[in-house]
């Protein structure tokens, strides 16, 4: 039986129950407090968790913290969630779970916010430390799963190592290139006794980033601007994370230069601006897809050459242009496309540096060239009556402005909304790039509207990714979150879809999501407001009474199977082999 | 080609898995590795011989592996002008008949001799790669019981120490 109250133990004292260490941690200063006492010195407003047996101290000490928890209904989505406050927030998000299962259902949230470079915190707790590696209830070794897409993680096997630890987790979740963090907390260690939670001075001797670039290369790279006849900025999600748009807008007014972006660097500058020549690669428009191949000078920028971009062929992507590349992460100089102008630093710095030194070239010809491809392959859709995807984007386009942010999922939606709906800043477009996570969108527009509760966010999804997290439907009704869902319904997993129907010869296989529900319903049963929209006239109306309601709507938009998104550059063909140009 | 790094790392636990998981995950393939305290007690150094295609691609994998919080350095040591050792321990069979053979061989290589029995001994050998792999291959016709190897370490020649570099 439990000792006496008032006698001095230890939490890690294996003769110690389970319920002496509850006893013990509501009374004393122990490890939960310190760690919410530090999170609260972080400047952390909200914890996107889902509770559980290991973390019940935690979640005890979290009723006397100022800290404010959102309680989404699955692991996986409190992670997206906080990726999605993050995004739109700009700072570090905090989720957390518990141990085993928990922990384990994080992990498609973390790789999610690690390929995208997204600063988190992630807590997740643990076994008691004398059960560790005993194959206890509800243990995993999470840090050794999450080890390859964590920028970094830590077991803290002892109460007195938390405020280093906590310290060192959001130094590293977001300088350099951001990423997630995960902290491994032992439930004997967030029930022990702290005496001093002075937090260390951060000593992070093997840690180091570059923030200025080498003036020498900026020098270079400035000159080799100059000279161009056909340059291009080609910008990615860094631009966004290094605060860089404002110093990308100089250098555009400053040199007239074109850009093109990645799918994370939608926003990075204003889509309706003339200097923009849309996304690059797979589904970019064909305008930017020409230009890149075509240009003489490269501005990379905070950007990794992924294979959505230069279709896998490294070695056809860009071939006449000299690379500028100028990234925080040296690993990213080299990857894929080797640069003539490696330049490592902070977007925004080494930009900075760059528009000081710029001449403008002339760029006259190269314009008259891109504004003839702009006039020859636009971005267009035929409105052929029924209900097209593409009108819907550029209608709630004009419900926006500039504060108005848009959440995707993953799909042929996301590639309509990165297409058609006008962003006008950066943070506004949330999406799950590089790792392409289906049920990404309504958790992540769920930590956008926490994040930004006076703007508008719009979820644009499909069916499919939907119902991955369409259980998140209460968390929106229990925080009163007004985020206007649209929902591209159309029956089918239409990405999948449209690739089988153009590389497979049409040959169908489990594509047809039968028995779909009926999403009013769905919508009534959550207690939400749900409007069907089935033709082109109906549109305008919907959009403007989802707006009117100060309460999460759902627009299930009824659009057909055979809509596909276009232009499309086949992954592993060159630019001349892409389809849906215009002749 | 095979490339020899010394990488210097906080001693911290899972440091190891951490590297050899990133090794492999970037596909390539570790030849050997080591790993033991230095002169300064939180620093731990590992000695790894990856196989890779060019320089190019060791690049790759030396950023990558840098990106890592807990490593403190990366040293190429291929092509310095370096010595390199392994130890390895190697029990032969040895029945008194042919003892004085094994002996033989055995001094011939400057190895020594750290256990006998009635059947078999156990031989104690430093060198480069190609001095242990040739007393193997003498000792085979006695019959080769158990081999233990640990692995490349390699140290720069000169004044400087390689975290200096």
């Amino acid at each position: 039986m439990g000792k006496p109250r008032g006698q001095m133990y230890f939490a890690s004292d294996p003769e110690i129950s389970w319920e002496d260490v509850e006893n013990l941690s509501s009374t004393t200063y122990n490890g939960a407090k310190v760690l919410l006492e530090l999170l609260t010195e972080e400047g952390v407003e909200v914890i996107f968790g889902y509770p559980g047996g290991s973390l019940l101290t935690l979640y005890d000490a979290l009723l006397d913290s100022p800290i404010r928890h959102v309680l989404p209904r699955h692991e996986q989505t409190a992670v997206h969630a906080a990726d999605g406050y993050a995004r739109a927030s700009g700072k570090v998000g905090v989720c957390m779970a518990t141990s085993g299962p928990g922990a384990a259902n994080m992990v498609t949230g973390i790789a999610n916010a690690y390929m995208d470079s997204i600063p988190l915190v992630i807590l997740t707790g643990q076994v008691p430390t004398h059960l560790l590696g005993t194959d206890s209830f509800q243990e995993v070794d999470i840090t050794g799963m999450t080890m390859p897409i964590t920028k970094h993680s830590y077991l803290v096997k002892d109460a007195k190592e938390i405020p280093r630890i906590v310290k060192e987790a959001f130094y590293i979740a977001s300088t350099g290139r951001p990423g997630p963090v995960l902290i491994d907390l032992p439930k004997d260690v967030l029930a022990a006794e702290v005496q001093n939670s002075n937090p260390p001075k951060l000593c992070l001797k093997s840690y180091k980033f570059f923030s200025k670039g080498n003036p020498g290369q900026i020098e270079e790279a400035a000159k080799a601007l100059a000279q161009s006849k056909k340059p291009i900025v080609y910008a990615g999600g860094g631009v966004i994370t290094s605060q860089a748009s404002a110093v990308l807008k100089e250098l555009v007014e400053k040199t007239n230069i074109p850009v093109v972006t990645t799918l994370m660097g939608i926003g990075s500058i204003p889509t309706n601006s003339p200097n923009f020549l849309g996304m690059v690669g797979m589904h970019g428009t064909i305008t930017a897809n020409l230009a890149v191949n075509d240009c003489d000078l490269l501005i990379a920028v905070g950007v990794r050459f992924d294979d959505r971009v230069t279709s896998g062929l490294k070695h056809r992507f860009a071939t006449k242009a000299k690379v500028v590349h100028i990234d925080i992460d040296p690993a990213e100089i080299g990857k894929v496309v080797k640069s003539h102008i490696p330049i490592v630093g902070d977007a925004r710095l080494v930009l900075e540096e760059l528009v000081e030194k710029v001449v403008p070239p002339e760029t006259e010809k190269w314009w008259e060239q891109l504004l003839n491809w702009k006039k020859q392959y636009p971005l267009c859709y035929e409105p052929d009556g029924h209900l097209n995807p593409q009108m819907i984007l550029e209608a709630m386009g004009t419900y926006s402005d500039g504060d108005s942010i848009v959440v995707t999922d993953v799909g042929q939606h996301q590639m309509w909304a990165a297409q058609f709906y006008p962003v006008l800043n950066k943070r506004k477009f949330i999406t799950s790039a590089g790792l392409g996570t289906m049920g990404f969108g309504l958790p992540a527009a769920i930590g956008a509207q926490i994040a930004k509760p006076k703007s508008l966010v719009w979820l644009v999804t499909g069916d499919g990714s939907f119902q991955m997290s369409i259980q998140e439907l209460a968390t929106t009704v229990q925080y009163q979150l007004p985020i206007k869902i649209v929902l591209m319904n159309n029956g089918v997993l239409g990405m999948v879809r449209q690739l089988q129907k153009m590389f497979y010869n049409e040959r169908f296989n489990q594509i047809q999501l039968y028995s779909n529900p009926d999403f009013m319903k769905v919508a009534d049963a959550y207690g939400i407001k749900g409007i069907k929209v089935e033709s082109p006239e109906q549109v305008n109306e919907a959009l403007k009474k989802a707006i009117e309601i100060p309460n999460p709507v759902l627009i299930d938009c009824r659009i057909s199977p055979d809509e596909i998104v276009l232009p499309m550059l086949p992954p592993g063909k060159a630019i001349t082999d892409i389809l849906g140009g215009n002749e | 080609m095979k490339y020899t790094l010394a990488v210097l790392v906080e001693n911290k636990p899972g440091v190891l898995t951490h590297i050899s998981g990133l090794i492999s995950r970037r596909a390539f393939n570790i030849e050997s590795i080591a790993a033991g305290y230095t002169e300064e007690p939180d620093m731990t150094r590992i000695t790894i011989e990856v196989e890779a295609d060019d320089e190019y691609e060791l690049e790759q994998v030396v950023n990558q592996l840098s990106k890592l919080i807990d490593v403190i350095k990366i040293i190429d040591l291929t092509g310095q002008d370096r010595i390199h050792r392994e130890l390895a321990l190697i029990k032969v069979k040895a029945s008194p008949k042919n003892r004085a053979e094994v002996i033989n061989i055995v001094e011939i290589f400057r190895a020594h001799i750290v256990d006998v029995n009635k059947e078999t001994m156990i031989i104690e050998i430093t060198g480069e790669d190609t001095k242990i792999e040739a007393i193997c291959e003498l000792l085979k016709d006695y019959g080769i019981v158990e081999i233990v190897r640990t692995g490349r370490i390699a140290i720069c020649r000169g004044p400087r120490p390689a975290k200096n570099v």
